[in-house]
């Protein structure tokens, strides 16, 4: 590319930002306040935390796709795997072995706190599912974790969990009138149900999108 | 000016050199760390506004955190796509324009 075009290309992302910018500098009043009417609508979504009302309740139909998403990307990721001739890879350090072993359970409660009190405070299955991926990459990069050659029915039941829940929970609550709408009163245990499932399908999914691109044995 | 708006301009800034890096860097794994840029500059502009006034708006951060995964998911696939581009032509870059340029894009 010559430096003709490249000075263009850097000309014209300056001017997009500064158009941006100035865009942002001249917004008027939002028409609707969505804080507001989450607030209004709070206490009959079952959980105290807004931003886990807005993604399991209110908009749970983006967070349905959203792990149709991640489990699409996973699939593509397994599909282009192939087994490498494995190099010669220096055995961990042991030090690195121990403290992955210590970890590792650490960062398992530390999910499930997560979790729990995603309905009251900053958490949720994401932050969970990450927990747990983090978990599973330590464990891998201290070679006490296998890479993934072929996942087994177990852990592809374990990787579809998830989104199989919240599909279940959304063909059950059909009846309410609108796609994903919770009956008030149920609507606490069943986010919780959700993001329990979401919790293992994101942290095997965000695990396996790194283990199944490493080396494989032959 | 609230700290939200100038959240949202730097979200601006790093769209615009994600964009430019994604034009002009030939190496494909660059090409994707400036998508990251490009889709974190986004999340910055999509919560900075929600909070310009002062309040949170849960509504854009539960739509970032959406993103951020989707956007995880989009990279690991972008990767894998990229190191079997490397296992099958030994380069980690898209082939040059020249006169068999569109027989490469096919």
């Amino acid at each position: 590319m010559s430096r003709a075009v490249a000075a263009l290309v850097v000309l014209l992302a300056a001017g997009l930002a500064a158009a941006l910018g100035l865009a942002m500098l001249d917004l008027p009043e939002p028409a609707v306040r969505l804080p507001a009417r989450v607030a209004a609508k709070l206490g009959d979504s079952g959980v105290d935390h807004p931003v886990t009302a807005v993604l399991l309740n209110f908009r749970a139909y983006d967070t349905l796709l959203e792990v149709a998403v991640l489990l699409l990307a996973l699939v593509g990721v397994l599909a282009l795997a192939r087994p490498h001739a494995a190099r010669a890879a220096a055995p961990a350090h042991p030090l690195l072995q121990t403290l992955a072993r210590l970890v590792a359970p650490l960062m398992v409660l530390v999910a499930g706190y997560l979790l729990w009190i995603g309905a009251h405070a900053p958490g949720g299955a994401f932050q969970a599912g990450a927990v747990l991926a983090a978990a599973g990459v330590l464990l891998r990069l201290a070679g006490l974790l296998p890479a993934w050659a072929q996942p087994g029915l177990l852990l592809r039941g374990g990787l579809a969990l998830g989104l199989l829940v919240f599909v279940a929970v959304a063909v059950a609550v059909l009846g309410q009138g609108s796609l994903l709408q919770y009956p008030p009163a149920a609507a606490g245990g069943l986010i919780l149900l959700i993001e329990a499932g979401l919790t293992l399908s994101i942290g095997l999914t965000l695990a396996g999108l790194y283990l199944a691109g490493t080396e494989v044995e032959p | 000016m609230s700290v939200g708006l100038l959240y949202a301009l730097a979200g601006a800034a790093l769209v615009a050199i994600g964009l430019a890096g994604l034009l002009l860097l030939p190496q494909l794994l660059r090409k994707i760390l400036a998508f990251n840029i490009l889709g974190s500059g986004a999340f910055l502009i999509l919560v900075g506004l929600g909070q310009r006034d002062g309040g949170i708006d849960p509504v854009p951060q539960a739509m970032v955190l959406t993103g951020i995964v989707v956007a995880i998911a989009a990279t690991a696939l972008a990767l894998a796509l990229a190191r079997q581009l490397l296992d099958l032509s030994g380069r980690m870059r898209l082939p040059e324009d020249g006169p068999d340029a569109g027989a490469a894009d096919d």
